[in-house]
């Protein structure tokens, strides 16, 4: 399982208390300044003049739009990855057939992956120009610079979380559940739904929320291929870019502030939701 | 509630788990196929259930061809060695999930595992979880599950495979009384040739994909087919060709007839049962079983006068032989050899 311990040292472990405290403060203050005191910086400055600012950035339109896509494109991304993740690992866990660590390295791709090359790289497929861009731009359908090119990549980059959560999962829960289910006369739709799912319940949920986090907090990629048309083609993450660019700090921190909720609250949800297996 | 398979052959690769096996096992007998691991039971038993297909042969159940069916309907329960509990579910739907995925009316569904969890004895529990339960229990539990669907045969793989030596005990003697009470035409795959013996109407022993023998308990120790089931069902000291048991190697303080005389290197107190490690004067060494009275007189490091009551002697198709000339029973080889010599 990914869950790490809670960093207890181990009970074999060596060393003197000056030596474990020593490791902790390094650790400590390591991660003070890489995360804790920018992301609260942005908690500072985003207040510093008020509260009236902030309200006004919040209601800005061009915002609320950014806001808005963003969710939307979250809302297509999350499901479908989460039923294709499911699906894969599956595959990947009960099932043998030639081909199967190619498909294995090609889940991890888009880790491996920059997201720039990767909007770039649907460009060359779906731009006016591009393989299918052509045939797609005569019947009038629009993928680049355009909201389905965003989805896109953002179903690219957030592919493997799912997948990668499941399978650890799939080993441990193993068959002979789905099998007792079948004796008991079970269709293989009935033990998916009843068994095999909320055995890996766990995992499932881990790689939503990962996923989820992912595909809020995209930038690269779809900044390349949404063309960053304000109020329409622009998601918080671009947006912040922009505002930023053009001056507008207090635009550019609340709706950094907007995005830091949001991981806040999914981190969050992952601590609570992150099922206690009673016992084994 | 027949079950018949028919030239069963499987392979998994290049390993052959079984070799055109066929079984017949009659309605409401309890039958056990006994072997070493790799022996091909767990298969033979998978393949009548229908969780592996075999690449061969039939499986016939209540004289319906299920040979081709998924193992859903082919009305069989099937025990696991590690329980398969439905960890997400208390005992109650665990053991109502036959009759629930059947859309059963609740009412019925629910005074059935009530009779069932009262069977199992496990009425109070019924709102727990797996993981709250002990390993008997989630067996037993796992049983409740697979009799709710009322199976035409009950297939139990290596049920008490899991448990500690205690419970296991305990579990094998309910099971019996079980069967007794409920005639379910019932399979249960084991290694260990005691549970076997102890629970079973018929013993099926399995080597290497293929059936050496069957039949009653009592019958397969008396007259083993082989060497082979010989001394899978019990201990055997092996002298050249002549196999027997330690508990026909008779002790006699003063020499007799048909008697040879062994030196004793050590004697093990296992409570009523005492064992007596010997060589003879060839350099062969065997062991005898006896009893704490007989052993009293017995010292290590000193002779004593052995006599075997029973031996057997098979050729190499396993078939037995009977003992032939006058040489003596310790060194029946050697004579032969010099015989054929």
């Amino acid at each position: 399982m990914s869950n790490g311990n809670d960093g207890s040292g181990a009970p074999g472990a060596k060393g003197s208390r000056a030596n474990r405290y020593g490791l902790r403060t390094v650790a400590l203050v390591y991660l003070a300044l890489i995360l804790v005191l920018p992301v609260g910086m942005v908690f500072y400055r985003t207040f510093e003049n008020g509260l009236q600012p902030v309200l006004q950035a919040l209601g800005d339109p061009q915002t609320l739009h950014a806001l808005y896509l963003t969710v939307v494109i979250a809302a297509i991304v999350v499901p479908l990855n989460t039923v294709f993740g499911v699906f894969c690992a599956l595959l990947m866990v009960r099932r043998t057939f030639p081909g199967k660590s190619l498909l294995s390295v090609l889940i991890d791709v888009p880790f491996a992956v920059s997201p720039v090359v990767v909007g770039l790289s649907l460009i060359l497929v779906y731009g006016r120009t591009g393989w299918l861009g052509g045939w797609l731009a005569e019947n009038g359908i629009r993928v680049i610079f355009a909201w389905p090119s965003m989805v896109l990549a953002t179903i690219f980059v957030s592919l493997p979380f799912v997948v990668r959560e499941v399978i650890p999962v799939l080993q441990e829960v193993g068959v002979e559940q789905d099998q007792a289910a079948h004796t008991l006369g079970a269709t293989p739709w009935q033990t998916f739904w009843r068994i095999t799912l909320p055995a890996i319940r766990g995992g499932v949920t881990y790689g939503v929320i990962l996923t989820t986090a992912r595909a809020l907090g995209e930038f690269g990629a779809v900044s390349i291929v949404s063309g960053k048309i304000a109020g329409q083609t622009s998601t918080l993450t671009v947006h912040v870019e922009e505002r930023f660019q053009q001056f507008d700090l207090i635009g550019a921190y609340t709706s950094s502030l907007v995005l830091a909720v949001i991981a806040l609250v999914i981190v969050l949800a992952m601590t609570l939701l992150k099922p206690k297996e009673a016992g084994s | 509630m027949t079950i018949s398979a028919i030239g069963i052959t499987k392979r998994f690769g290049d390993f052959v788990a079984l070799d055109d096996v066929t079984l017949e096992v009659t309605g409401g007998e309890l039958t056990a196929l006994l072997g070493p691991s790799g022996s091909g039971k767990s298969t033979l038993l998978r393949v009548i259930a229908g969780l592996e297909h075999a690449d061969a042969g039939e499986v016939i159940i209540s004289g319906e061809d299920a040979t081709g069916r998924p193992a859903r309907e082919r009305g069989v329960g099937f025990v696991f060695q590690h329980y398969a509990a439905f960890k997400h579910m208390t005992v109650r739907d665990n053991v109502a999930f036959g009759l629930s995925i059947r859309h059963r009316p609740k009412a019925e569904i629910a005074r059935r595992v009530d009779e069932l969890l009262h069977l199992v004895q496990l009425k109070g529990l019924a709102e727990r979880y797996p993981s709250q339960l002990s390993g008997g229990q989630r067996q037993r539990m796992a049983l409740a599950r697979a009799l709710a669907a009322e199976p035409k045969v009950l297939l139990l793989d290596e049920p008490f495979g899991a448990l500690d030596a205690r419970v296991r005990k305990e579990l094998r003697a309910w099971l019996r009384r079980l069967h007794e009470k409920m005639h379910v035409t019932t399979v249960f795959v084991t290694h260990d040739q005691e549970e076997a013996m102890e629970v079973a109407d018929r013993i099926v022993i399995m080597n290497e994909g293929r059936i050496e023998q069957i039949g009653p308990p009592r019958d397969l120790y008396e007259k083993p087919g082989n060497e082979f089931v010989m001394s899978f069902l019990g201990p055997v000291n092996k002298l050249g060709d002549v196999l027997v048991r330690p508990h026909d190697v008779e002790l006699l303080l003063e020499p007799n007839g048909a008697s040879t005389e062994a030196l004793i290197h050590r004697i093990t107190y296992l409570g009523f049962e005492v064992r007596v490690e010997l060589e003879l004067p060839n350099g062969r060494k065997l062991w005898a079983q006896t009893t704490r009275e007989s052993a009293a007189p017995l010292e290590p490091g000193t002779t004593v006068h052995v006599r075997p009551r029973a031996t057997r002697t098979f050729d190499g198709d396993g078939a037995e032989m009977r003992p032939a000339g006058d040489s003596p029973w310790w060194d029946r080889r050697v004579t032969m050899e010099v015989h054929h010599g």
